[in-house]
């Protein structure tokens, strides 16, 4: 009995039960249906209001610094204004705010929305200042978010301006040393996943994919002090002389450092806008120009080398000029030197006596001298677009060519090769690449001239800035220095501008133990001084002065300074209580 | 003997799981904290290069020499002013 089932049917409960299950499914097709088609756009813009994506870690730009560490060159953080132009112009308020804020005309900022719907992300304005991104993050407008991007500041300004050059608005080196060592300084970006919200903030960081690398340190071999006072005396005798520009480069005799680089006209790094080609060109480095009578003691060095002529050799400069092919050679303001040693044709700057060795030496020894003295080659300072200057080879050279190179002109230069020739000279026959970048290893070098013939030529330096030379006025009180100048004409079409000229200095001091050499270029000195030895000589001279203070180089000519010496006497442990 | 060890192994995997919660709930601390750490060190490090790029500018040369000549009247000594001294 227990086991007789009862299996009553209910056909009402069975039917509320089927029923229920019917209206709980059409509940959920209607719901679905909602879901799925009516509510899809509400629902889809909620799901995008949290949404991960990959985004990259920004590598911070690494500094440059002079020899000193002092920077020359930080890049620090600034707010770029980024865009959703669909979301944005669904509030029309918005767009207005934005428009003030950032200074733009509202109507163009609309047009230029519309016009770039489809995209989904653009720029609106990189690199705003602080205040206005403050503005624009209270103001919180939808598809309006901030970007944090680097900017490049330049301490030094115009002073540094052409040696480091600049970088776009990317952040990537355009010119100069930024754009030489771009890949040393730019480090790596990295990448990592976050949550971003509505307005395009990022919420939360998930994970960290590849983390980034910042870029490394550039050290310069420069010291800002001496580019500074360089900068400084440059543009004051530019000015002075009402010249076109001016370079002027300073190398340390025993490394091949660059202890200064400078150029005019210059430009402020800091704020580009209304730029010209000439301003942010690198006149040192990239101009060339006929070096004129600078090049003289590389003629002796050839007349010396070649075992022809000595010390005492003496040359008949008579009557004043020289008929090369029917092509006459004259002296400067037709002067008569006579007969003259190698010394005097350097301190009188005799064109007759070097176009009398050059055509007895012949083609092939000088144009191997001059091209010992680096003339023709680039000095391997990595410098990009620098110029390797322009000399032909020996064997497309006409006699009246020889004999006007050998006074400089048929020829060209840029200020750095001619400041790394006149190295040589320093260094006592010893060519060092030139470098930009401090040095912390000596440099070995190579030897492109003996050492006995260097330190002849140094000494016929030394008396062609003394005061029977045409470089008197690079003297320094206290220094010995050593130098030559040069006035070269400007070549023109058919020939050589009459009045219009080149003034340089190129030497280097102290010359008991050379430290710097200095090398200064006017262009185009107008009135009446144009000579080397009147406008580029007291360059010279002020800036070698202040850089040998600078650089605590001991005098070596106390002899000229003697009231002012005090010769103390030290007692024997002061020496150790400073260690 | 079996049970005891199904037991044991039972005891085992269930710590195991708490162990997992824990573990996971001190990652995403930890997480928050570096977030929070490398937050401050990127602001630390842009204070940074703002303060050296302040210190630049202050003290560029072509700044100081305007203001110690026109400001403080100072100028530079003439090569009769100055004694050398020599040891």
């Amino acid at each position: 009995m227990k086991n007789q089932s009862n299996t009553q049917s209910y056909p009402a409960r069975r039917k509320l039960l089927i029923g229920c299950f019917m209206t709980i499914t059409v509940l959920l097709l209607w719901r679905a249906i909602d879901l799925h088609v009516i509510s899809n756009d509400f629902l889809r813009d909620h799901g995008d209001s949290r949404s991960l994506r990959v985004v990259g870690i920004h590598a911070h730009r690494g500094m440059i610094v002079d020899r000193n560490h002092e920077p020359l060159a930080i890049s620090t953080p600034v707010a770029t204004v980024g865009a959703a132009p669909r979301e944005i112009l669904t509030e029309e308020t918005g767009v207005s705010r934005l428009a003030d804020v950032l200074a733009i005309d509202a109507g163009y900022l609309k047009q230029l929305l519309r016009d770039r719907v489809g995209r989904d992300f653009i720029y609106l304005k990189r690199h705003i200042t602080p205040d206005q991104s403050d503005i624009i993050r209270s103001l919180s407008i939808r598809g309006v978010h901030l970007q944090r991007e680097f900017k490049r500041y330049y301490p030094a300004g115009e002073v540094t301006s052409h040696l480091i050059g600049f970088t776009n608005v990317d952040d990537e080196g355009q010119e100069g040393l930024e754009l030489a060592y771009d890949e040393w300084l730019k480090g790596s970006p990295g990448l990592k996943r976050v949550l971003k919200d509505s307005l395009g903030r990022t919420v939360q960081n998930i994970e960290s994919i590849q983390s980034s690398e910042p870029g490394k340190q550039l050290v310069l071999s420069i010291d800002r002090r001496v580019q500074y006072l360089a900068y400084r005396e440059l543009a004051a005798a530019v000015s002075k002389h009402k010249a076109k520009g001016g370079s002027l480069v300073m190398l340390d005799a025993k490394t091949g450092e660059v202890m200064a680089l400078v150029g005019q006209p210059s430009y402020n790094p800091n704020n580009r806008s209304g730029l010209k080609g000439e301003q942010y060109r690198n006149r040192a480095v990239t101009d060339v120009f006929e070096p004129g009578s600078t090049v003289k003691p590389f003629t002796i060095a050839a007349a010396l080398t070649s075992g022809i002529y000595g010390l005492d050799s003496r040359i008949d400069t008579s009557p004043g000029y020289l008929l090369v092919n029917d092509h006459p050679i004259r002296e400067d303001n037709n002067h008569n030197y006579g007969n003259i040693d190698l010394a005097r044709i350097i301190s009188k700057s005799s064109n007759v006596g070097a176009s009398k060795i050059a055509l007895s030496l012949g083609p092939e020894r000088i144009w191997n001298m001059f091209s010992s003295f680096g003339l023709g080659h680039i000095t391997g300072s990595g410098y990009p677009g620098e110029s390797a200057g322009i000399f032909s080879h020996y064997q497309s050279w006409s006699e009246i060519d020889l004999a006007t190179i050998a006074f400089g002109h048929g020829i060209a230069v840029t200020t750095l090769q001619l400041t790394q020739a006149y190295s040589i000279l320093a260094a006592d026959g010893l060519l060092r690449p030139v470098s930009f970048l401090k040095l912390d290893e000596p440099v070995a070098g190579r030897r492109v001239l003996p050492a006995i013939i260097a330190s002849q030529i140094k000494s016929m330096l030394e008396a062609a800035a003394g005061v029977d030379g045409t470089g008197n006025r690079a003297k320094v009180a206290g220094y010995r220095v050593a130098g030559k100048t040069g006035t070269a004409h400007k070549p023109t079409i058919g020939g050589y501008a009459v009045d219009r000229y080149r003034s340089l200095f190129a030497g280097f001091a102290p010359v008991s133990d050379p430290r710097l050499v200095l090398v200064v270029m006017i262009d185009e000195p107008q009135g009446s001084q144009h000579y080397g030895g009147q406008v580029a000589a007291p360059v010279f001279s002020h800036v070698m002065k202040g850089a040998l203070r600078i650089l605590n180089v001991p005098p070596d000519d106390l002899g000229s300074i003697h009231g002012q010496v005090i010769m103390a006497q030290v007692k024997s442990n002061y020496n150790q209580d400073l260690k | 003997m079996k049970y005891f060890l199904i037991f044991l192994i039972a005891i085992a995997v269930f710590i195991s799981a708490i162990e997992v919660v824990v573990a996971q709930h001190s990652v995403r601390k930890l997480f928050v904290e570096i977030q929070e750490l490398e937050k401050k060190y990127d602001e630390l490090n842009d204070s940074w290069g703002r303060l050296q790029l302040e210190q630049s500018t202050w003290a560029t040369d072509d700044r100081i020499e305007i203001r110690a000549r026109t400001e403080l009247g100072m100028i530079e000594p003439g090569a009769d002013s100055l004694k050398l001294l020599m040891q």
